[in-house]
């Protein structure tokens, strides 16, 4: 057991550390959180300046174009710049956290040359076409059809909760290509441009007000076989992949930006008042237990990834539920801070108390990650 | 960074358990609620194997390991429910002579703590009372190892008959317990009561986290065997649920008490408390739950952990005091 860093890795930090401190000041206003376009330009630029400095992909093999940096220094650089308030992935989360790494993964060479690149400098956005009106959490019941006409896919059907999709240039995309299969086998994962003829995107409104995700309906959409990664009807596996990316590492850098949070809210308790309610006063105490050891099993996850190598496991679940449910306590507290405050949409908690009400749903709700733990750590049979 | 068991700490944790399932297993637990009074020779066996003298120096006779490997122990020991002041002797094993190997059994006891309650006070051969000395240091979280001796608390040593006691029908079967009432202060002993603290609330905590484990393989277990319904319960997802709460308790315990051993830091030592206290607790409640009728009977273990758990949870760091310090010290 060892929780101290090697004497490359507190280098790597102090070169981190000074680049975020020479570029972090001179980075323009963030755009309202209405504003996608804008929000996309802002991220994208960001992962430019980090393109350009050698941090683009840091964790990402190097014949995909990334540093192929260990676990630990990739948790170096969430923590690092979380710490330094440099801007979050955004707009590129899906690209940088799971259709990269997938394609990384599972795509062919020509795959990987073609759309990797564009994604580390910043170039292309992705969004995730997986979850569809009738296939949430059974997400294998999808029925988005692709038919084959030579070497293209006509795809119709109706996908949902996709965020990101209004400015999205790509997205990954789980299709039904054999609609007589078992669910789990006749489904496979595309790459469709998002500008393609027959696709429509309308904006959701989300209960933050702002249009954070999409419907995305598909008409007659062609899209080249050549888009397709892995085999023909093997796309669950590759979704496997995708899901393990996308719950594995995602949260690390915002439990830093948690208890960033935890230490603003006791000293704004302080400030007013409220610090003198003693209910109010141990319940911060007790988020500051939760958070460090959430930290502390983030730190043990990823030394075992390090040791393990490759996919992360099924660890991440135990991680997201625990982490969901202190994120919205967080703010449910904040907003006791807050008093009336709270009432204030436009205050920072506020909104941050509002989007943490996705947390435990998206990518995978508290009852799915109870049954992923249950069944596939504890060995409990499957239910019915 | 390698936050990760290494080879000589699992080939520990390992050897620990097997030693402890041989010499502590069903029966014995199960003789040891008819009859609590502590077994000397596996006393005397446990020190014989380095398990007290786990962290005195090599040239003291001692092990020479670390908190860690301590931690580890510990944990086992609370996965076997094995009774007796474990964290006393093994804080205690280099200040009091005979504890190291054994022979002697010395108890601890917390001054403030109203009522002062005594462990085992039958098998006792010293009680130390420890007064002071709590709370973060001067500087939030530094880690005060190797300041001066006893700073800021003292202790006191006392042959047990000098201690004036009044009886206490404890809730746990296998910890008897006696209400302290006069205890002379006559005889200082030079430790470090603020460490000595940390380390005892540490210790205290892998034993919860040891207990918590455990009880997450009762319920497994169990629920894997019952059948109702014409299918394992365990294959209903409110039981399920149940259980894939009970394991991220434990992981997240296990992670913050194995840090606290590493750091040694005040609010990490606390966080642990807090959290190892909770998951041991509700743990043991929910593994109750998931057994049914049988588990609110005598005759299943499960309440055995659950009182110990209880008990553990009302000594050294409690979780009020846990609580204010952790708020300190967001704001220290
Ligand atoms: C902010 C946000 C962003 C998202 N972004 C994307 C995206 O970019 N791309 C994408 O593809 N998807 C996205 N999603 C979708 C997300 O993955 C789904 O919402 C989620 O998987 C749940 O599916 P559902 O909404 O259909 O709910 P349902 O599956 O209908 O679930 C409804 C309720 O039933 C429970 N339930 C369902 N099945 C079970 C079961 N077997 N056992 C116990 N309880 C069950 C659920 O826990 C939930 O409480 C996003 C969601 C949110 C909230």
């Amino acid at each position: 057991m060892d929780l101290t860093y090697t004497p490359e890795e507190e280098d790597f930090r102090a070169r981190l550390r000074s680049w975020l401190g020479t570029v972090l000041p001179g980075l323009p206003a963030k755009p309202a959180a209405t504003d996608w376009p804008g929000r996309r330009a802002y991220d994208t630029a960001w992962q430019r300046m980090l393109y350009d400095a050698g941090y683009a992909g840091l964790h990402w093999p190097e014949d995909a174009g990334g540093q192929g940096a260990t676990p630990t220094q990739h948790l170096i650089f969430l923590e690092e710049t979380e710490r330094a308030g440099a801007p979050y992935v955004g707009a590129n989360f899906v690209g940088l956290l799971h259709a990269g790494p997938t394609l990384a993964a599972e795509g062919t060479a020509e795959q990987r040359a073609r759309w990797l690149p564009p994604i580390l400098r910043g170039d292309e956005i992705w969004c995730q076409g997986f979850s569809e009106p009738d296939a949430g959490s059974d997400l294998a019941a999808l029925r988005t059809r692709a038919v084959r006409d030579g070497d293209t896919y006509v795809v119709s059907g109706a996908k949902i909760w996709t965020s990101h999709a209004e400015v999205a240039d790509w997205c990954e995309l789980l299709v039904r290509t054999d609609p007589a299969a078992p669910k789990h086998r006749g489904i496979s994962w595309l790459a469709m441009p998002m500008d393609a003829p027959g696709v429509t995107v309308r904006p959701l409104r989300t209960l933050a007000g702002s249009a954070e995700f999409a419907e995305v309906f598909l008409d007659g959409v062609r899209i080249p076989v050549s888009h397709r990664v892995g085999a023909e009807n093997d796309g669950w596996r590759v979704t496997m992949v995708t899901l393990s990316f996308e719950r594995g590492t995602a949260f690390v850098g915002e439990v830093v930006a948690c208890r960033r949070v935890l230490g603003a809210l006791a000293r704004a308790a302080r400030a007013n008042g409220r610090w003198d309610d003693a209910v109010l006063r141990r319940r911060l105490g007790r988020l500051n237990a939760q958070f460090a050891a959430l930290w502390r099993l983030t730190q043990w996850n990823v030394s075992e990834a390090q040791q393990g190598g490759g996919v992360p496991g099924t660890g991440g679940s135990v991680f997201k539920l625990r982490y969901s449910h202190a994120r919205q306590e967080l703010y449910d507290t904040a907003a006791e801070v807050l008093g009336a405050g709270a009432l204030d949409a436009d205050h920072e908690w506020v909104a941050d108390r509002l989007s943490s009400l996705s947390y435990t749903i998206a990518a995978g709700t508290s009852q799915i990650q109870q049954n992923i733990v249950a069944e596939r750590i504890l060995g409990l049979p499957k239910g019915r | 960074m390698h936050f990760q068991l290494t080879k000589d700490q699992r080939a520990l944790r390992d050897g620990t358990r097997e030693l402890l399932a041989g010499r502590f297993g069903r029966d014995r637990l199960r003789a040891a609620v008819g009859d609590p009074a502590l077994d000397r020779a596996l006393w005397r066996e446990l020190g014989a194997a380095g398990f007290f003298a786990l962290r005195l120096p090599e040239e003291a006779g001692g092990v020479g390991l670390g908190l860690p490997e301590a931690v580890l122990v510990l944990e086992e020991a609370g996965r076997a429910l094995l009774p007796g002041p474990l964290v006393a002797c093994q804080l205690l094993a280099g200040a009091v002579d005979g504890v190291a190997s054994g022979e002697k059994i010395a108890g601890l006891c917390e001054g403030e703590r109203e009522p002062v309650l005594w462990e085992h006070p039958a098998d006792c051969d010293e009680l130390i009372l420890v007064e002071g000395g709590a709370g973060p240091p001067a500087h939030g979280a530094g880690d005060g190892a190797g300041g001066a001796q006893g700073r800021t608390g003292s202790a006191y040593r006392s042959a047990p008959d000098r201690v004036a006691c009044a009886p206490f029908a404890s809730v746990d079967p296998l910890t008897p317990l006696a209400r302290v009432t006069g205890l002379p202060r006559t005889e200082p002993l030079a430790l470090d009561v603020p460490r000595l603290r940390r380390e005892a609330t540490l210790l205290t905590a892998a034993q919860q986290l040891g207990s918590a484990a455990r009880t997450v393989e009762m319920a497994v277990r169990h629920a894997r065997e019952r059948e109702q319904f014409g299918a394992p319960v365990g294959s209903f997802q409110a039981v399920k649920h149940l259980c894939a709460q009970m394991l991220v308790r434990a992981e997240m315990a296990r992670s913050a008490v194995y840090a606290a051993s590493v750091t040694e830091s005040v609010l990490d030592v606390t966080a642990a408390k807090l959290l190892a206290d909770e998951a041991a607790v509700d743990n043991a409640r929910d593994c109750l739950q998931v057994h049914g009728g049988m588990g609110f009977t005598w005759e299943a273990d499960v309440h055995l952990h659950l009182k110990r758990a209880w008990l553990r949870a009302a000594r050294w760091e409690v979780a009020h005091e846990a609580e204010e310090l952790l708020a300190a010290g967001l704001i220290a």
